[in-house]
């Protein structure tokens, strides 16, 4: 069977947004990435998940709301955007409370899929 | 024999990735596989800044990269946008936003994310550090 992902690069997002530059850097690299055709799949487990808040006021600690930008992944092509239904769980957290419409996964799922990608960045 | 692209996000000094990445690359060249470039991002545009002074009984990693590229030909690319965020720039971009000094020269080079998408899908493997 053909791996549809082999050429797709898988990005893996697990910090929580502002803490550290990683969600926002992480971003930047999709967007550039999808602006260059390159095919990406977003990946959001543990405190990852935490970056698709739909509110969110991070001007109140001098930070970009770059959690907006998740939006226009659509105009980039990016539309596989994986997030780990138990890390939202864990977190009290369910889909309807992300910015944007995403895929959930399975634990076990996600691993399988994972090991699809022959590159994989994680932020 | 592989083709690597390898991804550094980590600083130098600070954290110990970067130098794990120095010795993957130079295992892989001295073992005859292709590196195609070195791509340096967030915090780990940091082992770009050619303003590092490394005290005399400690590795001088900047200067092994340097080194790196003299001997094998390796690519150093940093991501210009979050280099420039960490005070890590080219005479051109220094001179664009009026500042006096700069920090990044040869043998490294400024470039866009857009480098590290023609590197990746040019390798077999991407390996992040």
């Amino acid at each position: 069977m053909p791996n549809l992902y082999a050429d797709t690069i898988a990005i893996v997002n697990k910090s929580a947004p502002y803490g550290s530059a990683n969600g926002q850097e992480s971003l930047d690299m999709a967007l550039a990435l999808g602006n260059f055709a390159q095919p990406v799949s977003l990946f959001f487990i543990e405190d990852g998940v935490l970056q698709l808040l739909g509110e969110q006021q991070s001007h109140k600690i001098q930070h970009k709301a770059y959690h907006k930008t998740f939006a226009a992944l659509e105009f980039y092509d990016i539309e596989e955007i994986f997030v780990c239904r138990h890390s939202l769980t864990e977190r009290g957290l369910s889909a309807s409370d992300l910015a944007i419409p995403v895929q959930l996964i399975e634990s076990a799922a996600l691993t399988t899929q994972l090991a699809t990608y022959r590159h994989l960045m994680v932020f | 024999m592989a083709c690597f692209t390898i991804l550094v996000t980590s600083a130098p000094f600070s954290e110990q990735s970067a130098y794990s990445a120095y010795r993957f690359a130079l295992a892989a060249v001295q073992g005859h596989h292709s590196i195609n470039g070195i791509f340096f991002y967030q915090a780990g545009t940091l082992n770009a800044n050619a303003l590092q002074i490394t005290p005399s009984d400690e590795f001088n990693l900047y200067q092994a990269w340097s080194e790196l590229n003299l001997n094998f030909q390796v690519p150093l690319m940093a991501c210009v946008s979050a280099a420039n965020k960490r005070g890590v720039t080219s005479i051109l971009d220094a001179q664009e936003s009026d500042q006096i000094h700069f920090s990044l020269q040869a043998p490294f080079e400024s470039v866009g994310l857009g480098e590290l998408a023609t590197l990746i899908s040019s390798s077999d493997r991407l390996v992040q550090f």
